[in-house]
């Protein structure tokens, strides 16, 4: 079976600063959970955007669904790292969750029904249903990351991408949420970015971890000894300059 | 007051003054609401004060000002528009001079064009008590094609605005809305110059909206609060300056910026007086 996210030797730099990512070879096959960790700048952030389409490899290819980044998008459901909106925005968790039918939707006016039955089923899952008309700027941490990952389902995605979904959330939160995903992925590939590898470790099928190159995938279960070997400590962060040494190679 | 009423009965060109504050403030509250939820003040002025480069040229030609102005108006929205599209980091620096060199070409104009200059203060200030019906018309016709696109489009324009990035992975085309935005910017600034004038217009189109958004929960009702708040100031504004024959523009323009300023300041106090309640309830309970 062909991959859904395929890197083939890709590397990437922004217009100015040293390359973020060199070389990069990474498969990810069909309902895998896929953790993606690594240190600040060790292109995480990057990767992602390469898959979206948002950025345009240097060089090598990556293709989604064996087609172009952005001939995939609408396969594509992703909440990004930080709410890029201003909190104060007057628009309701409904409103919000209904914006990831775009593209699905009519061009013209409004949303068909379809459109909010579907919005629904992705709030109730989520279960953010009864936040329906919260204006966005009076939920929790937890609250608003719940909202942006129903509007990531609400185009009914075969790939669901995260960037660092719990970075501004309390433990318990991120517990819940994470629980979520791995309810979503029974019936979507799902690809997360994190600095917690001990946290996701208990929920992702493989590891990931990049610091400008792919320095190792490893299936999990990761056991915490593996990850003292990786990390030479129990890590919530992961610090600079890490190197993947690595006891058992998959 | 009554003496403005009156007048109101008598004179069609008070009643015209009336209706163009209403079919300006359509456009601020609509538009007006855009400019403040995606920050695009700073763009908005640019776009109106190129303007006056082509009013200045149209004077000069002996055209119609106010078509000019429209045609100016929207060669500076997609210029604008361009430039902070492909140069963000510049964006700033090169509005600025756009700014001021469309403002510097107008004034050269209509300084070469033969007679009496009465009109450059009234196309800086405004002139709302001198609008023509054709230039009704044309303000009800620009504020048509500003509801039509609104509303055929609005799930994208509240894309744009909201998360532009995820607006672009859903598909939207959103240089093709961001430049539509401005367009409509640069049709709105046409309207409000028989009102308020190229200098004020950027009050007129920030100031309802920015207090319709202290109390409103989504950008339907921002605008439609915008709208009537416009309505409010333009039609205070002028009834307040008919009698002591003031200027009606700086009038208006003062009356908006005194009420965001009462509505900012009383809002505050009342967050901070709920606040204290909420804290003293909770230390009253055990």
């Amino acid at each position: 079976m062909k991959p859904i996210i395929e890197l083939m030797d890709v590397s990437f730099a922004y217009d100015i600063g040293p390359p973020a990512l060199e070389h990069v070879s990474l498969a990810v096959e069909e309902g895998e959970f896929l953790g993606l960790v690594g240190p600040n700048g060790g292109g995480k952030s990057t990767l992602l955007k390469l898959v979206l389409g948002l950025l345009k490899s240097g060089s090598g290819e990556v293709r989604v669904a064996g087609r172009s980044p952005q001939a995939a998008r609408s396969m594509i459901g992703y909440v990004p790292q930080y709410a890029r909106f201003a909190r104060d925005f007057p628009i309701s968790v409904e409103e919000t969750v209904l914006l990831g039918r775009l593209g699905t939707t009519r061009l013209l006016g409004g949303y068909g029904v379809a459109d909010r039955e579907m919005a629904r089923r992705m709030m109730a899952e989520t279960e953010v249903l009864d936040l329906l008309q919260r204006p966005l700027g009076t939920l929790s941490g937890g609250q608003l990351q719940r909202v942006l990952v129903a509007r990531a389902l609400a185009c009914d995605p075969h790939i669901l991408i995260l960037d660092e979904p719990t970075a501004n959330i309390d433990l318990r939160a991120e517990t819940e949420i994470f629980d979520l995903f791995k309810a979503l992925n029974q019936r979507m590939t799902i690809v997360v970015v994190s600095h917690d590898i001990a946290f996701i470790s208990r929920y992702v099928t493989r590891v990931a971890c990049l610091n400008r190159t792919l320095l190792c995938h490893q299936p999990v279960p990761v056991g915490s000894e593996v990850i003292q070997r990786l990390y030479g400590m129990p890590v919530q962060r992961i610090p600079h300059g890490m190197t993947c040494e690595m006891g058992e190679k998959p | 007051m009554s003496p403005f009423l009156e007048a109101l009965a008598r004179h069609a060109f008070l009643q015209h003054a009336l209706a163009a504050g209403v079919l300006a403030s359509i456009a601020c509250g609509i538009v007006g609401s855009y400019v403040v939820v995606k920050r695009i003040g700073y763009l908005a002025g640019g776009v109106a004060h190129t303007a006056l480069g082509g009013m200045g040229i149209a004077y000069f030609l002996g055209k119609s000002p106010l078509g000019g102005a429209l045609v100016a108006a929207l060669l500076a929205a997609a210029v604008i528009g361009w430039v902070s599209l492909r140069f963000r980091q510049h964006e700033d620096t090169i509005i600025g001079a756009l700014w001021a060199v469309g403002m510097a070409i107008g004034i050269l104009f209509i300084s070469r064009t033969p007679g009496y200059n009465v009109d450059l203060m009234s196309y800086l200030f405004g002139n709302i008590l001198m609008v023509p019906r054709e230039d009704l018309l044309l303000m009800g016709g620009l504020d048509g094609v500003i509801i039509a696109l609104v509303w055929l489009f609005r799930k994208q324009f509240l894309a744009v605005c909201f998360d532009e990035e995820f607006a672009r992975l859903r598909g939207v085309p959103v240089e093709v809305f961001y430049l539509g935005l401005l367009l409509m910017v640069a049709l709105t600034v046409v309207i409000l110059i028989q009102v308020v004038g190229l200098i004020l217009v950027l009050a007129l189109l920030t100031l309802p909206a920015a207090i319709a958004g202290q109390y409103v929960r989504s950008l339907a009702a921002m605008m439609f609060m915008a709208t009537l708040l416009g309505v409010l100031f333009t039609g205070a504004g002028l009834a307040l300056s008919y009698e002591p024959d003031m200027p009606a523009g700086a009038t208006i323009i003062l009356l908006a910026g005194v009420a965001y300023l009462l509505s900012a300041l009383g809002r505050g106090v009342w967050l901070r007086l709920l606040r204290h309640r909420r804290k003293a309830v909770s230390q009253a309970k055990p």
